[in-house]
């Protein structure tokens, strides 16, 4: 019998990290600050310390390399874990993770896994500036190749992160930062930590969570903005009494189309919100699998509450007016419910 | 080329003013982000990484550079501000996001830009030097004055684009110089943990140009050798690497507690600012008064740059649809 622990999303991964690692040999981790300093974002905590700096190895500031020589290290059997502390950092290491870690599977018509899982930091809301606040879901998702997982809560992220270790596919495990829970970003997100079991368990990709159901509004969310339109349903219903149903697809890649057709067949509205910049990304990509199914089901245009593209400005009020925050959903879900 | 007596005394007056900056700094910082600490709160809000302890690697090198020359910085900015000469206001003011900071808000701490200065910054580790490299390049197909410096930090010198960098300065001979701040970390991994050779300056030997080690974090050694390098430079000789032994006091940003840095590396950290002043006053260059004028100049004009930057407005939300494009309009 164990007791219910309540983790935030940062623990939650690392307890499914620590697990794999302590049951397969060929698990191990590499990046930058990962064996002292336990990864930028804590995804690394104390593993140094348990497995030593062989299997949780530090690297120099070479992106490039290491993403190039984990893929190696995949294509030969290991089952490595890369921490990127930020995604903004992909520009430098494109290359390997394009046209490397995702094509060598299809290239080799099969015959070539690289069964590695590459942990990224996404997202803004603190003021980091331009480089260290971007979400660049789409420039992740855009290619085929790789799976895109996104756990907005901390039981996801433990269940994900044990698939995306034990899958044989390349998988792109995109943490938001403010969502991860982590010590020097404040208050944990309250709907972000959830109650944990001890033991290991998996969740499929693919499939979405209803994180509520309602019949006015459909809204899908991904990571951080899960938590927007967690809080901008809960002011609609005690507002306006409207009921909201929320939709977290949990991997962006593969996408549970079905799940968010579905809901906005029940409720002929809906609202995407996305931290990333709006044009060519999710939010259209989500909108297009319910438009090209059956447009008749929506019964007024659909929204989108993104990055207006524009890059992130460093000061609060500039950066405040570019987050597809709360505030944002409630207002453009009230024009579009006539309210 | 030995600094003079004035050049000396400006050198400490330009560290005094970048810690004094700094000082001020970490105590608004700390002040409104707690109980519990979150980096998106109060009036310094984001990562900082301050400069406590490299602030001769800019004070020894700038007085060597003219307002034609180009400097690029990294995360690791202020001293690089302070001593090419930004204004303090425009800089506290950046730091807080307002509307009267060098970028009106949209760049922050990372990334600050002064043309008049030919100054700019950049987080992404080691690609201040592209631009740097593309600046000196311009100004010699132009035949215009003009060097361009990048400064950066050890760790940064494994990010491929040193190596790529570094082999066109030496191809196209680029009036061109990369300092390395060696400062012994990248956030929490050591040189000897990341780098597979003990001095980065070696390295010049592989892409043909010069290079130069600084074994001491003092403003008159940093001095000397940046001039060989800048005449290098001026000379159409070519390309530099500048490689300073320094020290980082404070942590990789504010809040880093330093816990995986030995105790005996921590106890033997020097402190620039106390050293150099207590050089220059016991070689006769400056009284113990005159330096506590410099500091306690330095220190008003430090508090009336906070002053100012918290008097200062905020930029309106919808400023931030501005100056996305040059030319398109949307
Ligand atoms: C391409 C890239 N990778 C990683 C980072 C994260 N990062 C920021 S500063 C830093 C360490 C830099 O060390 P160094 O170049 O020695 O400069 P120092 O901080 O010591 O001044 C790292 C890894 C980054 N900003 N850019
Ligand atoms: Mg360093």
């Amino acid at each position: 019998m164990s007791s219910e622990r309540t983790l935030t999303v940062a623990r939650a991964g690392r307890e499914a990290v620590m697990w794999e690692m302590q049951n397969d040999p060929s698990v191990f981790m590499l990046g930058e600050d990962v064996f002292a300093f336990g990864g930028v974002f804590g995804t690394a905590d104390g593993l140094g310390e348990m497995f030593g700096p062989d299997r949780i190895l530090d690297t120099p500031i070479s992106e490039t390399g290491f993403i190039g020589l984990a893929t190696g290290a995949a294509m030969a059997g290991m089952r490595p874990i890369v921490e990127l502390a930020f995604v903004d950092f992909i520009g430098v290491c494109y290359n390997a993770i394009v046209n490397l870690a995702a094509k060598h599977y299809y290239l080799s018509n099969g015959q070539v896994k690289v069964p590695m899982v590459l942990m990224l930091g996404s997202g803004g809301g603190y003021n980091n500036g331009a480089q260290h606040s971007q979400s660049l879901l789409a420039s992740l998702a855009h290619m085929p190749g790789s799976v895109v997982v996104t756990p907005s809560n901390a039981y996801d992220a433990k269940g994900l992160m044990h698939s995306a270790i034990r899958s044989d596919d390349f998988v792109i495990y995109s943490g938001q930062k403010k969502v991860a829970g982590v010590g020097m970003l404040g208050t944990p997100i309250k709907t972000s930590m959830s109650v944990v079991p001890d033991e290991p368990y998996t969740i499929p990709f693919g499939v979405a969570n209803i994180v509520q159901e309602g019949t006015d509004l459909t809204m899908v969310g991904v990571s951080w903005t899960v938590h927007q339109c967690i809080e901008a349903a809960e002011r609609l219903q005690s507002e306006h009494n409207i009921s909201v149903e929320i939709i977290d697809p949990r991997t962006v890649v593969p996408l549970d189309r079905d799940a968010i057709f579905d809901s906005v067949k029940k409720t002929g509205k809906l609202l995407v919100a996305d931290e990333d910049y709006q044009s060519f990304g999710f939010t259209g990509e989500v909108i297009a699998s319910v438009v090209e199914r059956d447009p008749s089901v929506l019964s007024c245009a659909p929204v989108r509450v993104a990055n207006p593209d524009l890059n992130i400005p460093y000061s609060r009020p500039m950066e405040l007016r570019v987050l597809p925050t709360a505030d944002r959903i409630v207002e453009e879900s009230k024009k579009m419910l006539g309210l | 080329m030995k600094p003079t007596a004035a050049q000396r005394k400006a050198m400490y007056s330009d560290i005094v003013r970048s810690r004094e900056f700094d000082d001020r700094v970490l105590e608004l910082y700390f002040a409104d982000k707690m109980p519990v600490f979150d980096l998106a709160k109060g009036v310094i809000p984001g990562e900082i990484h301050s400069s406590h302890g490299q602030e001769p690697c800019a004070a020894g090198t700038m007085p060597h550079l003219t307002l034609e020359d180009t400097i690029t910085s990294n995360h690791r900015p202020h001293h690089h501000a302070i001593c090419r000469g930004l204004d303090l206001n425009k800089l506290a003011a950046e730091l807080m996001g307002k509307k009267t900071g060098y970028c009106a808000g949209k760049g922050g701490h990372m990334h600050i830009y002064s043309v008049e200065h030919k100054f700019s910054c950049s987080g992404i580790i080691a690609e201040g030097m592209g631009p740097a490299a593309g600046v000196a390049l311009a100004n010699k197909m132009r035949e215009q004055d003009g060097i361009a410096v990048s400064y950066m930090g050890e760790a940064a010198a494994n990010q491929g684009a040193f190596h790529e960098v570094m082999n066109m300065a030496g191809v196209y001979t680029l009036p061109y110089i990369c300092i390395i701040e060696d400062n012994n970390w990248g956030v929490s991994v050591s040189k000897k943990a990341s780098t597979a050779i003990e001095r980065n300056s070696e390295r010049a030997a592989s892409y043909g140009v010069y290079g130069e080690y600084v074994e001491d974090n003092d403003c008159d050694l940093i001095f000397e050798a940046m001039s060989r390098c800048v005449d290098r430079a001026r000379s159409g000789q070519g390309a530099s690497i500048l490689e300073i032994q320094t020290y980082r006091l404070k942590g990789h940003m504010h809040g880093d507690q330093m816990a995986y840095v030995p105790e005996e590396e921590v106890a033997a950290m020097k402190d620039c600012v106390i050293e150099y002043r207590n050089k220059l006053i016991s070689e006769g260059v400056l009284t113990e008064k005159e330096a506590e004028e410099i500091v306690s100049q330095q220190k008003s004009e430090v508090d009336a740059a906070i002053q100012f930057g918290l008097d200062s407005p905020y930029p309106d939300p919808e400023d931030a649809f501005q100056n996305t494009y040059a030319g398109v309009s949307k």
